[in-house]
């Protein structure tokens, strides 16, 4: 299937600023889906409020628009419901990290089989700019004008910590990684962390003087660096992209049909 | 055979009529004075195949419950006061995105944290005004088990009848007072089940093109049809607009379908009304000491009625303006500081005959309490 079968193009054209990163991961989104030959009717996809949930008003799948922060709670109820159909969850940091960071340990750590990818632009895009928990220190925002104290999640060490057994990041530069990466997390049993760094060009690229969607994408490329690799080691700053985890563990709706079993023959 | 009539809390009763009335999922987090609903439906659910989950709050509750409505489940959740309030952004959104479900709030006293193990009525306003914006509601109450398990059943009916969030407002007393319940054979109470579109595959179906009786066909997610459901105001495909036309009508039609349908979601009972000349107007656990007290009055030949809403919002004006009519003190008996009163006076023609008999300490209102304030308003003194 071409990528335009996957789009609504009754709703276009999109919301979103020139130049931003919420489109290419969009597009890394419907490669994935595309290469796995997923059927549009076993995909719902789930998000909150940001300019990263409204992914989901444009796409042809199943698709759930939420409240701010909570979208993990829904996609849990859809897939508890229905094991059988593909949960996929884009969100922002804000969305995912911030007012819905509850949402998403505990997603982790009951390892239910959705897949939540976070665009990551450091900024509340939506809102006009304000800082979210993965701006960083140092940092400037609307709500940080003297630059930012508030010190940033690493997204990638709490979705381990939380339990999640898929934990990758990469990049809008790294557009064949960012699809292969998705793909992956789509086809792994349990709940799996896609985290990838996006361009706000119009918020936090102009309140950092990071220049525009170009400087920005050039900006990942050389502030990156694969996982592992020996260039990493030797300049810790770099950000390690690729896949930290990917192991096996029981997944939350399977163990709940055990449930059943033991419920039943005990009534 | 398995006997049909057992001795249980409310909170127990109000499980097994959702599970008679083809509960499938719930969600929840513990609150006293609720949490042996969520106790039971842990160790119920399972056995019928059907889903508990314990979440990380009662926002994810609902939350939860909403999607795993969208995928063609009955859904409920139960809270007290402190977790009903975190849930108000998700009630909205239910309402807006019309999603059936079933919301208990088995009320302690408030505000806050306030008496957690303690008789109350105080979140009655809430139900109907707690989330943001304009919005029609639909929220039910009972006095006894019997009762309790046909409103909640009837509770699931009117979720899926207007595709809308329904509130059971129970209250401590009622949630842990045990009592007789008896459970009807399976199909003696008649069950609503969804709506579901006729549109076949292949063709557009519309999610938010309500048909001519304001009722909305429903497509499972996971199903044939493929659309958007969201929290905005939104055209009939779901997709968001601000056009006013199209924001106008939709706030319209949420509001109608209940407003306009009051003659046939109004529940309530009535006790000695035909001479009553004083009529105690009261719901929930109050309206037990309210019928208590009728009955003894009455057979000392006193002229007492009662009134018992067990539909409190959309409030009965009409209902309550004509049984009312003759009466000359009309006495509203409920544990908080006068929340139905208030819609009382507004549906009767003289609001100075209407009184408030309450108490709000967080003691169960006795047919003493209600003697007294009765004595008071007739002018006889304790
Ligand atoms: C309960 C609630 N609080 C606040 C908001 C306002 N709000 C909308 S989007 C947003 C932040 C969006 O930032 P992010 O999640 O990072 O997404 P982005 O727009 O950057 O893609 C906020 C604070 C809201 N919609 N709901
Ligand atoms: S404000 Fe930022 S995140 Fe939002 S659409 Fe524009 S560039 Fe993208
Ligand atoms: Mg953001």
């Amino acid at each position: 299937m071409a990528i335009k079968d996957y789009l609504r193009e009754r709703f276009f054209p999109h919301m979103w600023c020139p130049g931003c990163g919420h489109g290419t991961v969009l597009n890394g989104m419907l490669r994935a889906i595309e290469n796995l030959a997923l059927e549009k009717n076993d995909i719902v996809m789930v998000s909150g409020i940001g300019c990263s949930a409204r992914i989901t008003g444009y796409v042809d799948f199943h698709t759930l628009h939420t409240i701010h922060g909570r979208a993990l709670a829904f996609a849990t109820g859809v897939k508890m419901s229905r094991p059988d159909l593909n949960l996929i969850v884009p969100m922002g940091d804000g969305d995912a990290l911030a007012i819905g960071g509850n949402h998403f340990i505990h997603a982790a750590r009951r390892n239910i089989d959705i897949t939540a990818i976070i665009m990551n632009n450091r900024i509340y895009g939506m809102t006009g700019g304000q800082f979210s928990p993965l701006t960083g220190y140092g940092k400037m925002a609307t709500t940080a004008p003297y630059a930012n104290i508030d010190h940033a999640f690493d997204t990638v060490s709490l979705a381990i910590s939380a339990g999640a057994t898929f934990v990758a990041r990469t990049t809008t530069y790294h557009v064949k990684q960012l699809t292969d990466i998705i793909q992956k997390a789509i086809q792994h049993k349990g709940f799996s962390v896609v985290e990838v760094l996006t361009q706000c060009p119009t918020y936090f690229g102009r309140k950092n003087k990071e220049g525009g969607a170009v400087e920005m994408l050039e900006n990942y490329k050389n502030s990156t660096t694969p996982v592992g690799s020996q260039a990493g080691q030797v300049n810790p700053d770099l950000i390690e992209r690729g896949i930290f985890v990917e192991k096996q563990m029981p997944e939350y709706c399977s163990e709940y049909s055990k449930i059943i079993q033991k419920a039943v023959k005990r009534k | 055979m398995k006997n049909d009539i057992k001795f249980v809390q409310g909170n127990e009763a109000c499980v097994e009529a959702a599970l008679y009335a083809g509960l499938d999922f719930f969600a929840g987090y513990p609150i006293t004075p609720s949490t042996e609903i969520a106790e039971h439906m842990a160790v119920r659910l399972p056995q019928i195949g059907g889903k508990f989950l314990q979440m990380e709050d009662e926002i994810a509750s609902l939350c939860a419950i909403i999607g795993a409505s969208l995928t063609g489940n009955k859904v409920m959740t139960a809270t007290s006061g402190p977790g009903f309030s975190l849930m108000q952004e998700a009630l909205g959104y239910a309402i807006m995105a019309e999603i059936p479900c079933v919301i208990v709030n088995v009320q302690r006293g408030g505000p806050s944290t306030g008496l957690p193990t303690h008789a109350s009525q105080g979140d009655i306003n809430q139900a109907r005004w707690g989330t943001h914006g304009d919005h029609g509601i639909i929220a039910l109450t009972a006095s006894s088990h019997q009762d309790l398990f046909d409103i909640t059943i009837e509770a699931f009916n009117l979720a899926e009848t207007y595709r809308t969030p329904v509130l059971l407002m129970l209250d401590e007393i009622i949630g842990h007072m045990r009592e007789r319940l008896f459970v009807p054979k399976p199909g003696k109470i008649p069950l609503v089940s969804r709506l579901k579109t006729s549109v076949k595959q292949g063709v557009d179906y519309h999610p938010y093109l309500p048909r001519e009786d304001g009722r909305l066909p429903m497509s499972d997610f996971g199903g044939v049809h493929r659309y958007n459901v969201t929290g905005l105001f939104h055209d009939m495909w779901g997709f968001p607009t601000d056009n006013p036309q199209i924001v106008h009508g939709l706030l319209r039609h949420l509001l109608d379908k209940i407003n306009n349908n009051v003659h046939l979601i109004a529940k309530y009972k009535e006790y000695f009304l035909e001479d009553a000349t004083t009529i105690l107007v009261s719901y929930g656990s109050s309206a037990r000491s309210a019928l208590h007290l009728v009955k003894n009055r009455r057979n000392r030949g006193e002229r007492l009625g009662l009134l018992e809403l067990q539909t409190l919002w959309p409030f009965p004006y009409g209902i309550i303006r004509e049984k009312c009519a003759h009466a000359r003190h009309v006495i509203v008996v409920e544990m908080n500081m006068g929340q139905i009163v208030r819609e009382v006076k507004i549906a009767v023609e003289d609001p100075e005959k209407v009184f408030l008999a309450n108490r709000i300490d967080g003691g169960f209102i006795t047919p003493t309490d209600i003697r007294n304030i009765i004595r008071l308003i007739q002018g006889k003194g304790v």
